[in-house]
């Protein structure tokens, strides 16, 4: 057991790592998923991992959630080593993760969450109240009789987030909770994971995303990991303020062709992003810079490409600016590369 | 294991029998499939034997043969190929995650899966008798239900332990059951008796590794020949012997997997 000293006492970190190494068998080479990983995460914190594909987000999940073993270092959860106490830990997580849907789609969603509740021994009369009031709190009670393999993506997502709920989990774990869901109902479902970990005061929650928004929105801090290190680990708030002095420049311009690779290495600028987008024949582009007067060298370098500007705005700083601050690039090329491997 | 823990498995493994039974009922279609097939399989046998002036009993042990092959398709298909799909939808890293027992999940699988195959195993059973006039010859019934339990733990015990090792498999969990229906059909003797002299001694040797050779062997003992205990102990201590091996061994081979699946990434499919 390790614990955290503080004004109540002795109390273990919700999750802690140190120095966390996993390093896989790849095809050709080993691949290391996790670099020497260190985190502590508070009880009642709602703690973001965000990085692009292929960052180690899921990997270090599965380390915490006892379904993998780290390479080297360690890992507590309430408490508990992940590697020697799998048992206990099991008993305070719950892990849901997105674009996953487990249950039997021969059951209703009634069943399947009746079943899931079984295996932490929930009574069947408190199993029962509490399928009701999750599903009711999630808005689908009215498929509760639904046979799971008829639900849609999102009504599935949602019985995947009743069942992390069902056995009260003291410290949560969402792998991308809300990928592949629509707008709303994402928006929904984030809303919901904050208020239960507000309503269950200590209830903590850790999720990876590569959503931007997500992270921003939810987390009371977020970690930015890529390629398996953790580059920085802050509240959102004070992330994004440490790149005040910097300016933060977007361009829409003609073609989907234009490259603004150009930029890389130029003195002043700290990274950029470009996104392509071929209905509309057009690329937006975002550059952090130390001064405005460095886009102007971007300009007229544009200017000698034949790329037309359709607009020019100053941005306030976004994590996803953290992120190209750090990286030198956004995550649209990361996912590009990350296929790759 | 602490006595609340042990309250605590015994609910899973309860949990996931229902969940096994409620699917079961659920999908009645596919009784006629495999009512059907098995008993125009098991006629094309008893037909051969009455061509060529088998004796009797043949077309009994044939009877017999179908019968306890519903089980083994069971287990097979039901158990060891069953981890392999619960993988696939997300449903192992689930039962990972759990503070639970693995075991009571291969234990509520085990039993669900007899369940559901008595049913269709009886259903071939009396129809074999009906269509073929098979005599039947059962002087000890407690004999008989004795060897068919055994048979059946022994046979379950196997599965769950094929379960274990096919858990970091994909598609070749799923081959190798496929694989393993066909020569365990033979070798078991399913549709003549293995353990007649007229069978080479290697083939004797080998059909002997499995439980279901004894099982069947005991059954047409017992069920056709009318024989009692006294012919059949041999059977008994074979199969009694295949299970008290072949649990622990699966609860080994379970612990084992699950390590090396843990140490080798390979527990879940997520990250492909
Ligand atoms: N079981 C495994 N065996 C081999 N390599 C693996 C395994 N799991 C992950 N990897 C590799 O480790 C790296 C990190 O993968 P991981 O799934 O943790 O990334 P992620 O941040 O969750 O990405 P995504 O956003 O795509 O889910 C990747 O290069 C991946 O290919
Ligand atoms: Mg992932």
């Amino acid at each position: 057991m390790r614990f955290l000293v503080s004004a109540r006492g002795l109390m273990p970190h919700a999750v802690e790592t140190q120095n966390v190494v996993r390093v896989f068998k790849g095809n050709h080479k080993p691949v290391k998923a996790l670099d020497k990983v260190s985190i502590t995460i508070e009880e009642g914190e709602i703690f973001g991992l965000l990085g692009p594909n292929g960052a180690g987000k899921t990997t270090l999940i599965k380390i915490l959630t006892t379904l993998l073993l780290p390479t080297s270092g360690e890992a507590y959860v309430g408490g508990f080593n992940v590697a020697k106490e799998a048992h206990k830990v099991r008993q305070v997580i719950s892990l849901v993760s997105g674009g996953e849907t487990p249950g039997y789609g021969i059951l209703s969603a009634n069943e399947n969450l009746w079943f899931f509740s079984q295996l932490y021994g929930l009574p069947s009369s408190t199993a029962k109240a509490e399928i009701k009031r999750l599903m009711a709190d999630l808005e689908f009670d009215e498929y509760a009789k639904t046979r799971m393999s008829k639900l849609s993506t999102g009504y599935k997502q949602r019985l995947n987030l009743a069942r992390g709920l069902l056995n009260n989990p003291t410290i949560l774990f969402l792998d991308e909770p809300t990928l592949g869901l629509d707008v709303l109902t994402s928006k929904n479902m984030r809303s919901y994971i904050v208020d239960w970990a507000k309503r269950e005061k200590k209830g903590t929650v850790l999720l990876t995303t590569h959503y931007m928004a997500e992270a921003d929105e939810m987390c009371d801090r977020v970690a930015i990991i890529d390629r398996g290190r953790i580059l920085a680990c802050d509240s959102p708030l004070r992330l994004k303020q440490n790149l005040k002095e910097n300016v933060i420049i977007k361009a829409e311009v003609s073609s989907v062709q234009a490259d603004f690779s150009f930029v890389e290495g130029m003195k002043g600028v700290i990274g950029y992003s470009q996104t392509r987008s071929i209905q509309t024949d057009t690329t937006s582009f975002k550059v952090m810079v130390t001064e405005e007067r460095i886009f102007s060298n971007i300009m007229s370098k544009l200017e000698e490409q034949n790329v037309k500007i359709l607009s020019v705005n100053k941005a306030e700083p976004t994590l996803e600016d953290v992120y190209i601050s750090l990286v030198g690039r956004g995550f649209e090329q990361e996912e590009g590369a990350a296929h790759e491997t | 294991m602490k006595r609340e823990e042990l309250v605590h498995n015994l609910k899973v493994a309860y949990a996931r029998l229902w969940v096994r039974l409620k699917g079961g009922y659920r999908e009645p279609e596919w009784l006629v499939a495999e009512l059907v097939i098995p008993v125009i399989t098991l006629s094309a046998y008893v037909f051969l034997y009455k061509m060529v002036n088998a004796p009797p009993e043949y077309a009994g042990f044939v009877i017999i043969g179908g019968t306890m092959m519903a089980f083994w398709a069971n287990v097979l298909w039901g158990m060891s190929a069953q981890f392999y799909w619960e993988k696939e939808v997300g449903n192992l890293e689930v039962y990972l995650v759990a503070p639970i027992s693995r075991m009571a999940i291969l234990l509520g699988m085990a039993i669900g899966g007899f369940v559901n195959t008595v049913l269709r195993a009886v259903a071939i059973f009396i129809a074999g008798i009906l269509i073929f006039q098979v005599p039947i010859a059962i002087y000890e019934p407690l004999t008989a239900l004795l060897i068919f339990f055994l048979t059946i733990g022994a046979l379950y015990a196997l599965g769950m332990m094929f379960a274990s090792l096919f858990m970091l498999y994909g598609r070749e969990a799923w081959h190798t059951a496929s694989l393993l229906q066909e020569p365990i059909q033979f070798l078991s003797g399913t549709y003549f008796p293995t353990t007649s002299q007229v069978v080479p001694y290697m083939v004797q040797l080998l059909s002997s590794l499995i439980p279901l050779t004894f099982g069947l062997d005991g059954i047409r003992k017992v069920a056709i020949l009318g024989q009692g205990i006294s012919d059949v102990w041999l059977n008994i201590i074979a199969l009694v012997v295949f299970i008290v091996v072949l649990l622990p061994l699966a609860r080994l081979a379970l612990n084992f997997m699950e390590n090396l699946g843990k140490k080798e990434g390979r527990l879940t499919l997520r990250w492909q």
